[in-house]
């Protein structure tokens, strides 16, 4: 049986609550949201926090808002809740096309947007999804607030820039007209971590390229390539672009040979899958789904 | 610590350790061993119940965590003697096999039928996903999901 270690619960009533007491618990102090990935790393004795703060009753973080110029998601907001959002699913076509492939139902139904990022796995999807549509997010301390974009925030495996205190309460992704995004993942068997897994966005103007997003998962640290993104911009959308920049994301990245296959078979995923996020991406930006 | 929640409709308190799992709070401590305790690692999907009406995997959430939630178990499906249509339709189509997996896979299928009294093979299928029969037989549970879609309960609790 699979227990996690003895630890300290403590159920925050709101921001402001759950920051004062993660200021007075200390740096032995989590947060749990979902818990689906902080849960059973503690079974498995990975985590061992002292105390853990409960924010599942922070509904105030639980939203989706259209500001017109960029969407809001509280970070409570959970996987199921993404991918019933009929403006996300308008909006940002990728959100949808990740959703649908990551876990199962069940575990969607508990994990939320803010957990997913803050675990900051490597094989994580909404990370690479919210780095391709250039999304920001907002760090809340007992001081204020820090907004950050995805590389700030992001500093590697299983670490992000929210410091002891502090709590991620929203993520904003801008909005673009001529836009198209869509994400690309390979897996073993239904609710696996991927083999390996590409995002793409695109803002068009006409038949070019005016701004590409392109990050992947699964496949080393460092999820975005710049050289695949500028190779894009300006360029016209065309499959020679394309599969251009799939080849630079794939040399850029970093993947490691595991159960899932080897670096060569990962890199040949990390370049087929960008090439086709990038070709739906455009589809849908001109509003012909590839 | 001690922890309030509604178990089958019944209120339940009591003294508990914070690391205590759902799926342990209800099997050892209220002696609901209806749910099933599988993989262990949030795989199998076996120990599913329903809290707030959803799905979930109890042994993922903390038995604290379910403080001020409605639980339903399997024990909660049959009413009177009289089975409910997914328990009735896994009899009928040979849905239960091993049976292991069938508690859980009976909460989904309650869950999903009561927000979509008539899905599709494949929202079935997408709806157990997170499910693992090593009986392989996910053919008749499907089968049993659509029998009982097909005879809904005249007077659903």
């Amino acid at each position: 049986m699979q227990v996690p270690a003895p630890f300290e619960y403590e159920r925050a009533s709101s921001v402001e609550d759950a920051l004062a007491l993660l200021e007075r618990l200390g740096p032995d102090a989590r947060v749990i949201a979902g818990g689906h990935s902080l849960l059973p790393m503690m079974k498995l004795r990975l985590a061992a926090p002292e105390h853990l703060v409960d924010i599942n009753d922070l509904r105030e973080l639980d939203y989706i808002s259209d500001e017109g110029g960029e969407v809001r998601v509280g970070a409570m907001t959970r996987h199921r809740a993404l991918l019933e959002s009929a403006l996300l699913g308008e909006r940002f076509p990728i959100i949808h096309d990740a959703e649908r492939v990551i876990a199962d139902p069940l575990v969607r139904n508990r994990g939320t947007i803010g957990g997913a990022l803050c675990q900051a796995d490597p094989s994580e999807d909404l990370s690479a999804v919210c780095a391709a549509l250039g999304a920001s997010v907002v760090v809340r301390g007992r001081d204020g607030e820090r907004v950050l974009d995805m590389v700030e925030f992001h500093r590697g495996p299983y670490e992000t820039a929210v410091a002891d205190g502090e709590l991620l309460v929203e993520v904003r992704i801008p909005a673009h007209e001529h836009a198209g995004s869509a994400y690309e993942k390979v897996e073993r068997r239904a609710g696996d971590w991927a083999v390996a897994a590409a995002g793409a966005a695109l803002r068009m103007d006409g038949g070019t390229i005016a701004e590409a997003g392109i990050a992947l998962s699964a496949v080393g640290a460092s999820v975005t390539s710049e050289r695949a993104v500028a190779s894009l911009r300006g360029a016209t959308a065309s499959e020679e672009a394309f599969a251009e920049a799939g080849r630079l994301a794939a040399e850029d990245c970093s993947p490691t040979e595991d159960q899932r296959g080897d670096v060569a078979y990962k890199r040949h995923l990390a370049q087929e899958l960008t090439t086709r996020a990038l070709r739906r991406a455009a589809g849908r930006a001109l509003r012909q789904e590839a | 610590m001690q922890v309030t929640m509604t178990v089958n409709g019944d209120e339940v308190t009591r003294e508990i350790e914070p690391r205590l799992l759902l799926v342990h709070f209800l099997r050892d401590h209220l002696g609901l061993t209806g749910t099933h305790w599988g993989c262990d690692t949030s795989n199998c999907g076996t120990c599913t119940v329903q809290m707030d009406g959803e799905p979930v995997k109890s042994c993922t959430v903390l038995a604290a965590m379910a403080g001020g939630h409605e639980i339903r178990t399997v024990e909660d499906l049959e009413r009177d003697g009289v089975l409910d249509p997914v328990q009735q339709g896994f009899m009928e189509e040979h849905g239960l096999q091993c049976g292991f997996c069938t508690p859980g896979m009976l909460m989904t299928a309650r869950a999903l039928l009561d927000e979509n009294p008539d899905p599709s093979d494949d929202e079935i299928r997408t709806a157990i996903s997170g499910q693992i029969c090593r009986c392989t037989g996910y053919t008749t549970i499907v089968r049993s999901v659509r029998w009982a879609a097909e005879h809904p309960a005249e007077v659903t609790p």
